[in-house]
């Protein structure tokens, strides 16, 4: 194997766009859970759902045109779909044992995995690229899809939008405060269910992109929540549940580690991504920028 | 959950807990003729497997009803248990009873290994999510390392010895899984009455105040998770000498997410209730499976009923309508 | 016979300083009071004495030896029991085997795995919930238990841990006038029966001053003023914070 400048150059590039789809669906986990203080472990089928949501808008509207809607669309709907599960079942377990929030959001990962088996079927759904994205672009001497860079413009975009969320709008700095102290947001006055249903919205819409985004790239399979929300946690381990920066640090190293780590063992880069995980508990054991105060239980 | 744990017998004084024991004991006896020859072989078939599930669900209840440990990566245990037993036996030609033995063994190394990094978290969540990375890790080196597990083909044809094999009838290897799973259960029930299941208890209640009449919390918990990971891992060998063929597919998270739902199920104040969540689960599954494809669902479904109205479980329902009773008796 | 000796201790949480370079001297069979007004840092000293918090600076000597690293464990094994102000027990445990509990930690049979812990150490169990006036609710989940009597349970398993310093953070808080004399005469007959030393910090003046043998005053996570009763009643500094006149009125 030849450590090639630029085959290292494409590595480093790929990990980047690995990074923003996992950053993408990370920060919404990790919002949630700071503001929320629960862990969807569904997050990974609004990814999904997204995805095939990008598949029908692409049958729907034929050509590129499919393509855009979807992007548009499919997380709005994945949004409102969002929206209806906090309503109505999140909404009941917020003050019930921890145990009762984890096997809740659990069981409905089945519920959306069959609902989209129903919809969708079983069989593998693909998405075509949009004409203007396909094909290679030449860049510092090495040829890169054009692809890469539409999904590190849409990863880039939405960070900066989420920083100036976060750090410029009131509602941002709400979301601040309530991550450091979980009862910030009816202490100010605000209305706290209204505040959860927004923040999970958000959460989800961000997790549709994500999915309505790596769509043309991949496989649209019934799995792909699964595997997703795997790499989901272990970029919230690293970086420290509730934290939206520590989500981003999370994404980047993940997403270079499994980039590089297919160079050196392609079986086994998962691997290398849990290795790291196991290190940063190790020495910081509620992630890189994560607290305990939190976590508590 | 909102009720104490049960660990004394239920019934009152020693000649119920004596009549209940013999009931159970002549049941669990007479099921599998009557089954065999009543009705079919594969309910039969079903009660056999009900019993490695019964044997996991009770094992990893000492972990989560006990220990307050909301473990998300048992399913490691299981597997690496039912890998290691069937590894021996088909690639060294290992006599059953040597590998038997390695195999929870082998899961309580493993067990060993992931509590010694997970029990110093403080935190539900970031336990669940870290415990099942670490399962998911073995998971990926099972179903990647082809040379040595033979990857996601799975290990078919287990040489099961004579006296146990299924070929023919499951009624020799229900008795053989019957007996295990009986002594693993008393051996676990002894331990949750022990002075240490009693200490583990008070942990799950209030680790701070047990820290503070010096009780080495961590130390405590690894204990429990490394005891509960050993039986899980016989639980693990029961499956694989009944299916005679495995694959990377027991390692994979859901199945931790199904012994806690039974442990749900069946109520995880019962010592015993998990066994009938086991029991509950098997049947469930194999009812609907026969008439939709859509089992997920199903569980989903039953899983948030269960969430939202009896997070005591069945186990937990029973025992309370049998102490309202017992008061009515007496009041 | 020093039993505690805390020398230069210091605490401060992002810039606020909550001990401030306390020095603190516990002579065997003292009832040593800390008082001071809400915010002095009384509990967080005694989170720092019991080893819940690390210190900054300063050390902690326990029975002559400098235990200022020891986790809060190693502390509770060397004789240093506490109880916390807001009760902490364990309450889906029954009243008995909150007691039994930790009786059987305390005399090492925490890893015995296969012996049956409702017959164990029986007669310890209920010499202590006996002395803590708790006989009768032996079967109740400790959750149910009343405020006054979640207290006695509270004091219950400091005891049971065979302790030679009792750390009690105020122990007489929430309690109706009867139930703190009761308390107060429970803990002076407990720390002579058993020869204990009490440190405790409380904001009822009558009860310490009932009790103590001495007393130490805290303000602002600094020590003001200690030394006997009679010389605390009077001193000016103390006056101020509590009463800001110049009287001896402290009864």
């Amino acid at each position: 194997m030849s450590l090639d400048p630029s085959m290292l150059l494409v590595q480093f590039i790929s990990g980047l766009t690995t990074a923003m789809v996992l950053f993408l669906l990370a920060s919404g986990l990790t919002l949630v859970f700071g503001v929320m203080n629960v862990i969807n472990f569904a997050h990974g089928a609004f990814y999904m759902l997204g995805a095939y949501l990008a598949f029908t808008m692409t049958q729907l509207l034929s050509g590129s045109l499919g393509f855009w809607a979807a992007l548009l669309i499919a997380p709005t709907v994945v949004c409102v779909v969002g929206g209806i599960v906090e309503v109505g079942l999140l909404r009941r377990i917020y003050g019930k044992e921890h145990l009762l929030q984890i096997l809740l959001t659990y069981a409905l990962i089945f519920i959306f995995n069959d609902l989209i088996k129903m919809i969708w079927g079983v069989n593998l759904r693909m998405v075509n690229m949009p004409a203007s994205l396909r094909g290679f672009v030449t860049f510092l001497g090495s040829r890169f899809p054009v692809y890469y860079f539409f999904i590190l413009g849409v990863g880039t975009a939405v960070a900066v939008l989420l920083w100036l969320l976060l750090k410029k709008t009131q509602f941002g700095k709400l979301l601040r405060a309530s991550a450091e102290h979980r009862d910030m947001v009816g202490l100010l006055g605000y209305n706290v269910s209204t505040v959860f249903t927004l923040v999970f919205m958000m959460a989800t819409w961000l997790g549709g992109l994500a999915g309505a985004v790596i769509a043309p790239t991949v496989r649209i399979s019934m799995g792909m929540g699964m595997e997703i929300i795997i790499e989901c946690f272990i970029v919230v381990i690293i970086g420290g549940l509730g934290n939206v920066l520590g989500a981003l640090l999370g994404a980047l190293l993940a997403g270079e580690i499994y980039a590089f780590g297919i160079l050196l063992l392609p079986n086994f880069a998962m691997a290398f991504l849990f290795a790291l995980a196991a290190v940063v508990i190790i020495f910081r054991p509620y992630g890189l920028l994560g607290k305990p105060a939190q976590g508590m239980s | 959950m909102a009720d104490r744990m049960e660990t004394g017998p239920v019934t009152h004084g020693n000649a119920g807990k004596w009549i209940w024991i013999s009931v159970s004991g002549l049941s669990l006896i007479i099921l599998p003729f009557v089954l065999e020859k009543g009705i079919s072989q594969y309910y039969l078939f079903l009660a056999a497997n009900i019993l490695a599930w019964a044997l996991f669900a009770l094992s990893f209840n000492l972990v989560l009803g006990y220990g307050g440990m909301m473990s998300f990566g048992h399913a490691a245990f299981f597997g690496v248990g039912a890998y290691t037993c069937a590894l021996l036996l088909v690639k060294a030609s290992c006599p059953l009873i040597l590998a038997f033995l390695a195999a929870p063994f082998a899961a309580a190394c493993v067990g060993l290994v992931i509590g010694y990094l997970s029990v110093r978290i403080k935190g539900v969540f970031y336990f669940a999510v870290i415990t099942l990375c670490f399962a998911q890790l073995v998971y990926i080196l099972v179903f990647k390392w082809r040379s040595f597990t033979f990857g996601d083909d799975g290990i078919q044809g287990i040489p099961v010895p004579a006296f146990i094999s299924t070929d023919e009838s499951y009624i020799h290897y229900y008795f053989f899984a019957l007996i295990i799973v009986l002594i693993c259960a008393f051996v676990l029930w002894r331990i949750v009455r022990s002075p240490f299941g009693m200490i583990l208890r008070s942990l799950k209640e209030n680790p701070e105040r047990a820290a503070f009449v010096g009780v080495n919390v961590e130390h405590y918990r690894l204990i429990a998770f490394v005891i509960s990971a050993f039986f899980s891992g016989i639980a693990g060998v029961l499956y694989a000498l009944l299916q005679t063929s495995i694959s990377p597919d027991i390692l994979f998270w859901t199945v931790s997410g199904d012994v806690i739902l039974m442990g749900l199920l069946g109520g995880m104040t019962l010592f015993l209730g998990p066994a009938l969540g086991a029991a509950i689960m098997v049947l469930l599954n194999s009812f609907v499976t026969s008439y939709t494809e859509y089992w997920g669902l199903c569980l989903g479904i039953t899983l948030i009923l269960i969430v939202l109205f009896f997070p005591r479980g069945i186990g937990g329902i029973m025992v309370e309508r049998y102490q309202t009773w017992k008061k009515r008796k007496e009041g | 016979m020093e039993i505690l000796e805390i020398k230069g201790l210091t605490k401060s949480f992002g810039g606020v300083m909550a001990v401030a370079g306390v020095d603190l001297l516990v002579r065997e069979g003292d009832i040593h009071s800390i008082i001071g007004p809400n915010g002095a840092g009384k509990s967080t000293l005694f989170n720092l004495i019991s080893g819940y918090f690390p210190c900054d600076k300063g050390k902690v000597l326990f029975k002559g030896e400098d235990i200022t690293g020891f986790s809060t464990q190693k502390r509770v094994k060397m004789g240093m029991g506490r109880s916390f102000q807001v009760t902490n027990i364990f309450p889906k445990l029954t009243v008995f085997e909150n007691i039994q509990a930790v009786i059987l930690y305390a005399k090492g049979k925490g890893l015995t795995l296969f012996s049956d812990a409702r017959k164990m150490v029986r007669e310890d169990t209920e010499k202590i919930l006996e002395m803590v006036g708790l006989k009768n609710k032996l079967e109740e989940p400790a959750g149910i238990l009343a405020a006054g009597d979640r207290k006695r349970l509270e004091l219950g398993i400091v005891l049971a841990t065979r302790p030679d310093l009792l750390l009690l953070d105020e122990p007489t808080c929430g309690m109706s006038p009867v139930e703190t004399s009761n308390t107060i005469e429970l803990i002076r007959k407990i720390a002579e029966e058993r020869s204990l030393t009490v440190l405790f910090t409380e904001h009822k003046m009558d009860m310490v001053f009932s009790i103590a043998s001495r007393i130490t005053v805290l303000n602002f996570g600094a020590i003001i003023a200690a030394g006997e009763p009679d010389e605390i009643r009077c001193d000016e500094k103390v006056k101020q914070i509590y009463f800001g006149e110049d009287r001896c009125s402290l009864k």
